[in-house]
């Protein structure tokens, strides 16, 4: 059988980084084929390359045989190319259908109907009419994936997709993904979750600092030998055990409510929860769901109607986010550029956004040498990877920038830590450390709640778990006693 | 062939440094083609345009007088446009803070008193501050928009400055022109170069660059101005209040422009008069602009937009150009600017498809 895809020693290059050097791909029809990488990797730029986003420098790209030199994604969706990326190319001033009509042919109503159905279908529901301005990012990824299906690729690239998905959708994606497959589509999975890899795809092709590291059939592989491929190194360690007494509570919501105005927006209802010192408390569920106000209430962004919400022991529904950061309280925000970090401004003054208060600042005068020594103890602490203080955070990667951030949330020494999406994006030996450090953080008495999507890292850090589904709170559920489906049960809204 | 604009991961550093003098020799092309088009000899327009005000030492210490107050305003402008707080109507707080200053000697004609000077001085940038704080009150607690607010102030003060010097303010023994008394010595700004009338507000004008130059460079205050100009996201997560830039930007932009209408009348003018601000308030922003809301460039930018008011004085006479011709150098100026910014900050894309 002819190669759908091929490509031929692919090179392209940025600047001083080679993204990709010399890359060899076959994609079959009706294979499930996954790219793995760490971040940097390469993954993300082969992908631009065979979506016609970006041309290659070097190398030839053969579709069904034919040479073909793709100039645009209008071009690689007319040969039958379709791709979801990690990083949405949605309008936020158009509704949903609006956004699936400016590709997808053919009347709104009746798009809007397909739309419902592939939503029920796939357990992608999304509301048609809906601004995406309004969604959440897990909903926004819905609407890429419905927006590709509805264009019935012969080629379709995930980046990422499950990322956002609860385990029981996972698996009806993966059905999906199989059906789809069984119609001769092929698949390229783009993915770090090693085990998902093993059960779906029936190749690997494993890229280390743009280069093919290994070709492989992920069936006949452990998930430690695919990761040592892709590292290029043993597996990081294992986390440390876990578990020591909880002491005082850090953060206490007692029955929280907040009426979110925007239309769109998720309401909260009666939420209480504590997150005492030496535990690490975990939010899971699918975003859009609340979290993003609950993250913005606790922070003090937005802020709380009535009491019942307390940190450190004292009542803060009225104070800001500075007088919170005050009593020791830090947060890692799930947007990295513009929220946690100023694009256009350098590691060291983005150090200086909320680590002023670490002797940085002396009468109102910024201090630039404890700046830089500031800026650059979070480089080498955290792995970094930066050319040094005076880059602009911009120009870092978001796995790079992820742990800069969080860097310097930790070196606060905060009693309080709030980190939502802790390892979004980030690659899996990066990945392992974060969470390493906010074990060693929880042992050194640090209250840390997680707002994560990822099930599988909530139950590896976390010692209770909390479900947000439509704006209320599950009960707590201590992660010795419950499992995947339970939570998952209570993600979808199906729990008793 | 689809042409976009594309982001470029970095502005350079020399083309930034150059964008001013580019959009300065554009600017001149295009008045080539303007003049000659007008019927005026062009080589005599910009002569007496570009070249006059440094040719004798009495125009060259016009246009220092003339920096003074451009210097001052845009610096306290440039302050708030960094925080993407947009005072349009510093116009406004300038005539005010000139109304505010000649309260003094229009109520004391004989005062002698050494602290009337200080007094003035205190009030008009006190006034101008007042000004812009109704527009900082109006976007804080009702959020409306400030260009326009401080847009229409300039309107009202302009209206205030008309019925002061045509009723109760209007010089008795003036032969009915819509001017104050003329102000006594006490009143008056001590003189900087001995035989020009420049006056030692240059000197605050000067002094007002330095610390502009501290407040955005090295003071916390100023970081967190700019973090809410480029990120507002990230400043509300840093706890960094918008309020408080909005108050502290309109205040001292409010400060600068009052303190520059006092000088005014207190300087060169030496009463109140109608014409007390020839636009300096707008032509600030341009100056703002000009000078990359750089502090040092805004220094740079002042200089060279007084020597095109004073060469516009020259050219009028000397050339016979129109008033509105400076108006529309200047103009051209900003849009040359602006224009060049656009290609530093962006990159121009050919490709071959139409559609993404």
């Amino acid at each position: 059988m002819a190669a759908l895809l091929s490509l031929q020693a692919v090179s392209k290059r940025y600047g001083a980084v080679q993204a990709n050097a010399g890359i060899d791909l076959v994609v079959d029809p009706g294979s499930i084929h996954a790219i793995l990488g760490e971040n940097g990797a390469g993954k993300s730029t082969l992908m631009k390359l065979i979506y016609g986003v970006e041309s290659p420098d070097a190398g030839v790209m053969l579709w069904k045989g034919q040479p073909v030199n793709l100039a645009s994604p209008a071009e690689a969706r007319a040969h039958g190319i379709g791709m979801v990326f990690q990083h949405f190319s949605l309008f936020e001033t158009l509704s949903v259908v609006q956004n699936i009509a400016l590709i997808v042919p053919g009347k709104q109503a009746d798009l809007a109907r397909r739309i419902r159905a592939l939503g029920a279908e796939f357990g992608l529901e999304v509301d048609p009419e809906a601004m995406v301005h309004a969604l959440s990012v897990g909903e926004r990824q819905r609407v890429e994936i419905i927006r590709c299906l509805l264009l019935n690729p012969e080629l379709l690239i995930l980046d990422e997709p499950t990322s956002v998905l609860p385990p029981q959708s996972v698996a009806r994606l993966f059905e999906t993904l199989r059906a789809l497959q069984a119609r001769g589509m092929a698949i390229l999975f783009i993915s770090h979750k090693l085990e998902e890899i093993k059960e779906l795809c029936d190749t690997a092709t494993i890229l280390r600092g743009g280069r093919v590291s290994g070709r492989v059939d992920p069936r006949g592989h452990s998930a430690k030998d695919l990761a040592t491929l892709m590292i290029g190194r043993a597996m990081p360690p294992p986390l440390p055990a876990t578990a020591q007494d909880p002491g005082e509570a850090w953060l206490e919501l007692a029955g929280l409510s907040y009426r979110n105005d925007d239309p769109f927006g998720v309401s909260l209802h009666d939420l209480s929860l504590q997150a005492r010192s030496g535990e690490i408390v975990g939010i899971a569920g699918i975003s859009g769901n609340g979290q993003q106000e609950l993250a913005a209430l606790i922070s003090g962004e937005i802020a709380a109607q009535g009491a019942g919400l307390r940190m450190m022991g004292q009542g803060v529904g009225r104070l800001g986010v500075a007088a919170r950061r005050r009593l020791g309280f830090a947060f890692v925000p799930e947007e990295r550029l513009g929220r946690g970090a100023v694009p256009e401004m350098s590691l060291a003054d983005n150090a200086l956004l909320t680590a002023h208060r670490a002797g940085l600042v002396a009468r109102g005068f910024i201090r630039r040498a404890p700046e830089r020594a500031f800026t650059a103890a979070i480089i080498t602490r955290y792995d970094v990877r930066t050319p040094g203080p005076e880059a602009e955070a911009a120009a870092l990667s978001g796995g790079n920038l992820q742990k800069f951030i969080m860097g310097r949330e930790m070196m606060l020494d905060p009693k309080l830590l709030l980190v939502s999406q802790p390892t979004w994006g980030v690659d899996i030996g990066a990945a392992t450390e974060i969470r390493q450090r906010l074990i060693a953080m929880r042992n050194a008495g640090a209250a840390i709640l997680v707002i994560s999507e990822e099930l599988e890292e909530l139950f590896q850090i976390c010692d209770r778990l909390h479900v947000l589904h439509k704006g209320h709170l599950s009960p707590s559920l201590p992660v010795a006693e419950t499992n995947a489906e339970a939570v998952g049960a209570y993600m979808i809204g199906s729990a008793a | 062939m689809r042409i976009s604009f594309v982001r470029r991961d970095h502005a350079s550093r020399p083309a930034m440094l150059l964008a001013p003098v580019v959009a300065f020799a554009c600017a001149i092309v295009a008045s080539v083609i303007l003049f000659t088009a007008l019927g005026k000899a062009p080589g005599q327009a910009l002569y007496s345009l570009l070249l006059e005000p440094f040719l004798t030492w009495y125009n060259f210490s016009e246009v220092l007088l003339k920096m003074a107050p451009l210097l001052l305003i845009a610096q306290g402008l440039a302050i708030g446009f960094r925080a993407n707080v947009f005072n349009i109507g510093a116009e406004g707080q300038l005539i005010i803070g000139a109304i505010a200053a000649s309260a003094l000697p229009v109520w004391y004609p004989q005062g002698d008193s050494a602290l009337m000077l200080p007094a003035m001085l205190v009030m008009g940038a006190g006034a101008g501050m007042a000004w812009a704080a109704i527009a900082a009150m109006f976007r804080t607690r009702f959020n409306a928009n400030e260009i326009l607010v401080t847009l229409m102030l300039s309107l009202i003060a302009a209206q205030v400055l008309n019925y002061l010097l045509l009723g109760p303010w209007k010089d008795p023994h003036g032969f009915n022109f819509p001017q104050s008394v003329m102000f006594p010595d006490a009143a008056l700004l001590p003189i900087l170069l001995p035989g020009t009338r420049v006056n030692i507000s240059l000197l605050f004008a000067l002094v007002a660059s330095v610390l502009a130059y501290v407040l955005m460079r090295h003071r916390f205050a100023g970081f967190q101005l700019l973090v809410g100009g480029l990120a507002p996201r990230a400043a509300r997560y840093a706890g960094f209040s918008e309020a408080r830039a909005i108050w502290l930007s309109l205040l001292l932009g409010g400060l600068a422009a009052g303190l520059a209408g006092a000088a005014e009348v207190a300087g060169p003018l030496g009463q109140l008069q109608r014409s007390v601000s020839l636009g300096y308030g707008y032509s600030a922003i341009i100056v703002a602009y000009l000078g990359g809301l750089n502090p040092l460039g805004i220094v740079v930018s002042a200089f060279v937009m007084s020597v095109i008011y004073i060469g516009g004085d020259n050219a009028m006479v000397s050339a016979d150009l129109p008033v509105a011709a400076v108006w529309v150098f200047q103009g051209l100026l900003l849009c040359f600017y602006l224009a060049g910014l656009t290609f530093i900050r962006h990159r121009v894309s050919f490709s071959r498809k139409a559609l993404p």
